[in-house]
């Protein structure tokens, strides 16, 4: 037997995270790079995960299979392709410079009392919260997926509910209040959300017999596998509304602002740069694999409410007035265009839209952790608190303009190439909703440039007057994820090479081709 | 050879991260960073069109193909470069003119603190154009489009701290990205249309495409066109842009990338051809921003934004050029050539201006400079000349043959778009000559002036170091500063003439946008005659007013045209009612929305069960407990549903 490389990803910040919540009390810094390495290590392991993978080969690799529960046919299953290979990639990659970016968020106030251990806490959690999401990308087994998609609530819901930043605008007890409040409407909705795709897995089961998405799916697609219409697209629905509370899709969206508002910088981008991206890519591998004719079925909806998402979003991010509110918004309104483009069914939209998962990732932790430094030493989220940064700390104004930059997907940068692909794939199928969609770029710019405008230029705050600029711990943090960005954004040849295979395989599961060209122009 | 063309866009590219990334410690040396790698630029591309001389002009194009981009099914994009007689033209104007800014800006920007991280813009800019205009498909070409954006929004905010330079550098995007929407569009019904978006497949097959397709797919990059070339309807943003400092106002809104449209439009030259439709539409749009400009400048008593609204008005004949097809192309491109010299020569001449009057912008507070500021006075003189279209000088040349070819569009459309042409000549001639008036000639109205108006703060901010309330000493700028003036000037005098004297410019062109020669319904002669009395009486009329009067201080109420012209003829009162004010509305009744109905009626559930636990956290003191409780609920749901599963 070889080595269970995918286990070890998993396995590796799962036990990372018990070591970081059993450091003693008094040695915080300890605790604080013990999970620093263990996410360095696990990035490694995803590295080795990548080039361990051929593209050109099997759909699903470096596979391991044992019986779990022999009774309900529960299987401990994993495999990858190519899309859950680039998003184990970019879990790993992310999580150290969350880490690295919530240093001293944990920090505890006061000093007294020895028993308490906020800061292995919070660790801990973030490591917990990776194995979680890391095993949710690797899982083939329909119920192992499950379990881990709504068990990475608990630490995430601990995670907004007790860290949030240090000064707040409206006092520590409002604060406390308004975090609580953020944190139960988190669970709680994604719990529902969970409990309807329970019924739905078990519905699932009653029809096939087992979880295996594998032998599922390979049934579907030979016809031994019948399931009546009615039945398909119930059980679709339960799938899809879990997922599209996770991604989050308008209307289920609204959880979103609280969480990303009331959590500290990193937490938020631990929401939506990785936890929030388990939704989107369940709906490639589980909605369009399990359920392709539903899938069909239900795409006219789903492309109406990624549309709303897209437009409304943006909208709302236009009109906030809080910094890390209006990045969540804004991530609404990304979500929409990449459920846009797994729904528009065509090989650009689907490559578009697994790119875009990646490059969002990268791009609003570019943002939000940027965003952050500047709220921790203002101690406000407040943008009309702001203005004239750029005077006084021209490093952070710059790499808050080029995150921005990304976020409105200028071209040259890596979010351009996946909301292009997005849009000429929508636009191939659906010239109407892919037109409609562009107005979403113009907004982008609006919200982007409306913020940067107000916090970083004009005549300088006096509270900002002796900001310093970005310390070291802080540009390590930025300045990889810029020089990715870039990198992505002219080279993504390396991620498409390993995302198209995949995307491919998904078209043939749901039987659809790409429109062909109404003149074949001379070549 | 075809090696160098990556290195066209290289040298500046790696200024630009160097000068950016590079940090203080560059500060001695960055400007000198910056214009040498400007300058290496240029030397490539002279080192290129020697080698293309050299060669039969069937046969001139180059290509260079770097990596494949975007590789994804049923899509290809690459990083691939075309080097043919358009682009080389382009080339050698932007790093050429783009080379001598720099070196004015060494001498402008030397008291600015940040003058790195300037030049470091600028060779951003240069990297951005040279991009757009060598990229062989669209997609990259787009890249370059908003690449430029970026580096004039950089620019046109260089002055952050002034809510004004913010606030317009921000409206340029903005704008600019409505036009790219167009753009983006016009690329994916390429997409779905041709199955490519490269040059050289999309326009050998625009035959084969439906009309229909042709008209939209023109449509698209003409609304891309009107956002970066500042054309009606998104003509607002350049106005605005004038709040950069000046050599930005002289290379990218003026000289270069205000013209990217022109390039866009030529360059897409098959498909334009296959669809009348859109090509009239774009020569209304020309005619109108034509006139358009050309009025906004007889109003604007600010030098710069004068020659904002006559660089709108020069593009417009540029883009009605553009829209009469084969007969309009190549005029198109060589007025484009000789603006670019005679425009980015008289915004020299307002810095060096500006320069010596404590970076004074109101006309009104000029006056008999001449006699302070020779070499300015003659290099502004000879770009004044060459514009109004003075005979023998380049504009009178390149704008002579657009007037002709509109005339030869025959019909009714040739006589109104030919008549447009000559009143906007007329005008031309009026406006030019009136700025030339009140700041060269008549009385020192700048003695009499005790303190600079509080209510129209100048654009350069470098005012608040020297003192705006001191009398200003008008002064010649260094000698930095003259020279590029004196090439530029130099370039507006005899540009016209060498392009023209054996249709040089013609022969360069035609194998790339292809020509054929029109014919007016009157003889050339006539129009040529016709195109000079009119600039007499515009002179004429300019001088009545402006030469033979003095000029008053502060501005007279003046007409009710004239106070629209003031305000860009109403422009942003239109944007700020209908669009910002609007949605203004918009945003906030959504937010409230989201806040109310949305978050509580959707969730219903969610919102009672919320309550709920409001209820327990009131319960509750402290964390911990709060959290116990909280985790306990979780576990809870989550025991039910596995003992769900055993019971199924």
């Amino acid at each position: 037997m070889s080595f269970p490389l995918l286990t070890a990803t998993a396995a590796l910040p799962a036990l990372g995270a018990i070591a970081t919540a059993a450091v003693p009390a008094a040695k915080r810094t300890a605790a604080k790079w013990l999970a620093l390495i263990v996410s360095l290590a696990t990035l490694a392991l995803a590295v080795t995960v990548l080039v361990r993978f051929d593209p050109g080969g099997d759909r699903y690799q470096l596979t391991e299979s044992h019986s779990w529960i022999a009774d309900f046919g529960v299987r401990y299953e994993l495999g990858v392709d190519g899309i859950a290979v680039a998003l184990i990639a970019l879990t790993a990659l992310l999580i150290p410079f969350i880490i690295l970016a919530g240093w001293h968020d944990a920090d505890p106030l006061e000093t007294g009392n020895k028993r308490w251990r906020p800061t292995q806490g919070f660790f801990a959690l973030i490591l917990a919260v990776e194995a979680m999401v890391i095993i949710s990308f690797e899982a083939t087994d329909v119920f192992l997926f499950y379990i881990f998609f709504e068990a990475m609530l608990i630490p995430m819901y601990f995670l907004i509910g007790g860290f949030g930043d240090r000064a707040h605008e409206h006092g520590e007890e409002t604060a406390a209040t308004q975090r609580s409040y953020a944190a139960v409407k988190f669970l709680l909705y994604n719990l529902v959300g969970g409990l309807i795709m329970l019924a739905a897995v078990i519905g699932l089961y009653v029809v096939a017999g087992n979880f295996s998405l594998t032998e599922i799916a390979e049934a579907r697609a030979n016809g031994s596998l019948d399931m009546a219409t009615s039945t398909e697209r119930w059980l679709f629905l339960g799938f899809f509304f879990a997922f599209a509370v996770k991604a989050p899709l308008w209307p289920l969206h609204t959880w979103l602002p609280n969480a990303m508002g009331e959590a500290t910088a990193p937490v938020a981008v631990l929401i939506t740069a990785v936890v929030d991206k388990v939704g989107t890519f369940a709906m490639l591998r589980f909605c369009l694999q399990l359920f392709p004719e539903a899938s069909t079925w239900a795409t006219p909806v789903v492309l109406v409410l990624a549309l709303v998402s897209i437009i409304y979003g943006a909208l709302l991010a236009v009109g906030q007035r809080d910094i890390k509110r209006l990045v969540a918004y804004a991530s609404i309104s990304h979500f929409g265009f990449i459920i846009m483009g797994i729904f528009a069914m065509t090989s650009q939209g689907q490559s578009g839209a697994t790119l875009y998962m990646v490059n969002h990732g990268i791009s609003t932790a570019a943002l939000m952790l940027v965003a952050g430094f500047l709220i921790s030493r203002r101690g406000s989220r407040l943008i009309a608190d702001y203005g004239g940064v750029q005077k006084v700390a021209p490093v952070l104004a710059g790499t808050f303009l080029i995150g921005g930059l990304a976020t409105l997907s200028l071209p040259g940068l890596a979010p351009f190439v996946s909301e292009f692909l997005v849009l000429v794939g929508t636009f191939a199928r659906y010239p109407v909703i892919g037109i409609i969609a562009t107005v979403g770029i113009v907004l982008a710019a609006l919200y982007v440039l409306v913020l940067y405008q107000r916090t970083m230029t004009g005549p300088v705050k006096a509270e900002v007057a002796k900001m310093p600029d970005l310390r070291v711990r802080e540009l390590v943090v930025v300045a990889p994820l810029i020089v990715l960005l870039v990198f992505l954004g002219v080279y993504p040849k390396p991620l498409t090479d390993i995302v198209n295979p995949a995307v491919e395989q998904t078209m043939s599961d749901v039987q659809k081709k790409d429109p062909q060209p109404e003149v074949e122009a001379a070549k | 050879m075809e090696n160098l063309i990556a290195l066209l866009v290289a040298a500046p590219l790696l200024g630009a991260a160097v000068l950016l990334c590079g940090g203080r410690r560059l500060d001695a040396v960055g400007h000198w960073i910056g214009t040498v790698l400007a300058a290496l630029s240029f030397v490539f591309g002279a080192v290129l069109f020697a080698d293309m001389l050299g060669k039969d002009p069937e046969h001139r194009e180059m290509s260079q193909h770097l990596f494949s981009w975007i590789p994804v099914e049923g899509f290809q994009a690459d990083v691939a470069f075309q080097l043919d007689q358009l682009s080389m033209t382009f080339v050698l104007l932007i790093s050429g003119v783009g080379s001598l800014i720099h070196v004015y800006s060494i001498g402008y920007m030397e008291h600015d603190e940040r003058r790195r991280r300037f030049f470091g813009y600028l060779n951003l800019f240069l990297a951005a154009m040279l991009l757009l205009v060598l990229a062989d498909n669209y997609l990259l070409l787009y890249v370059g489009w908003e690449g430029v954006g970026l580096a004039s929004y950089l620019l046109i905010g260089f002055w952050q701290h002034k809510p004004s330079a913010a606030t317009a550098a921000k409206k340029a995007f903005l704008v600019n990205r409505v036009g790219d929407v167009g753009l983006s569009i016009a690329i994916m019904l390429m997409f779905t249309t041709f199955g490519t978006f490269a040059f050289g497949p999309v326009l050998a097959s625009a035959g084969d495409s439906g009309e229909g397709t042709l008209t939209a797919i023109g449509l698209m990059l003409l609304l891309a066109a009107c956002g970066k070339s500042a054309q009606v309807p998104l003509q607002s943003w350049l106005g605005d842009a004038m709040e950069g400092p000046t050599p930005v106002s002289a290379l990218i809104h003026a000289a270069t990338m205000v013209t990217a449209g022109v390039y866009l439009i030529v360059r897409s030259a098959a498909i334009f051809n296959g669809a009348p439709d859109a090509q009239l539409v774009t020569t209304v749009v020309g005619a109108v921003t034509l006139l358009f400009g050309a009025i906004v400048g007889c109003a604007k008593d600010d030098i710069k934004k004068a020659l904002a609204g006559s660089t709108m008005s020069q593009i417009g004949y540029m883009v009605l050029a553009a829209g009469l097809g084969p007969i309009g192309y190549v005029f198109a491109i060589m007025h484009l050539v000789t603006h670019g010299f005679f425009k980015a020569g008289l915004f020299l001449g307002a810095g060096s201006v500006m320069h010596g009057m404590n970076d004074e912008v109101d006309m009104r507070k000029y006056g008999g400079l001449r006699k302070y500021m020779p070499v300015t006075f003659v290099t502004f003189g000879l770009g004044y000349l060459a514009i109004i279209g003075f005979p023998g000088l380049s504009g009178f040349f390149s704008k002579d043959m657009i007037i002709e070819a509109a005339f030869a569009k025959g019909g009714t459309e040739g006589w109104i778009l030919g008549g447009v042409a000559l009143l906007g000549a007329a005008i031309t001639a009026f406006y030019m000559t009136r700025v030339m008036l009140m700041t060269f000639f008549g009385e020192e109205r700048w003695k009499s002036r005790p303190t600079a108006s509080p209510e129209e703060p100048s654009a350069e901010p470098a005012a608040e170091h020297h003192g705006a309330h001191a009398e200003p000493h008008p002064h010649e700028s260094p000698k930095v500063m003259t020279i590029p003036m004196i090439v530029l000037a130099v370039g507006s005098v005899f540009g016209g003439a060498f392009f023209s004297i054996g249709d040089r410019f013609v022969h360069w062109l035609e194998p790339v946008t292809g020509h054929t020669h029109g014919h007016p319904p009157v003889s050339a002669l006539t129009v040529t005659v016709a195109t000079v009395t009119v600039m007499v009486l515009g002179v004429g009329l300019a001088y009545l007013q402006y030469g033979r009067r003095p000029v008053p201080v502060v501005a007279p109420r003046g007409s009710l045209l004239t106070r629209a012209a003031r305000r860009d003829l109403l422009q942003d009162d239109f944007n700020h009612v209908v669009l910002v004010r609007g949605g203004e509305h918009l945003t906030r009744s959504l937010v409230y929305v989201d806040h109310t109905l949305v978050d509580g009626v959707v969730n219903g559930t969610a919102a009672s069960m919320g309550g709920l636990s409001g209820r327990l956290r009131r319960l509750q003191n402290g964390f911990a407990r709060s959290y116990a409780v909280s985790m306990f609920g979780g576990a809870a749901v989550l025991i039910a549903a596995t003992l769900l599963m055993r019971a199924v």
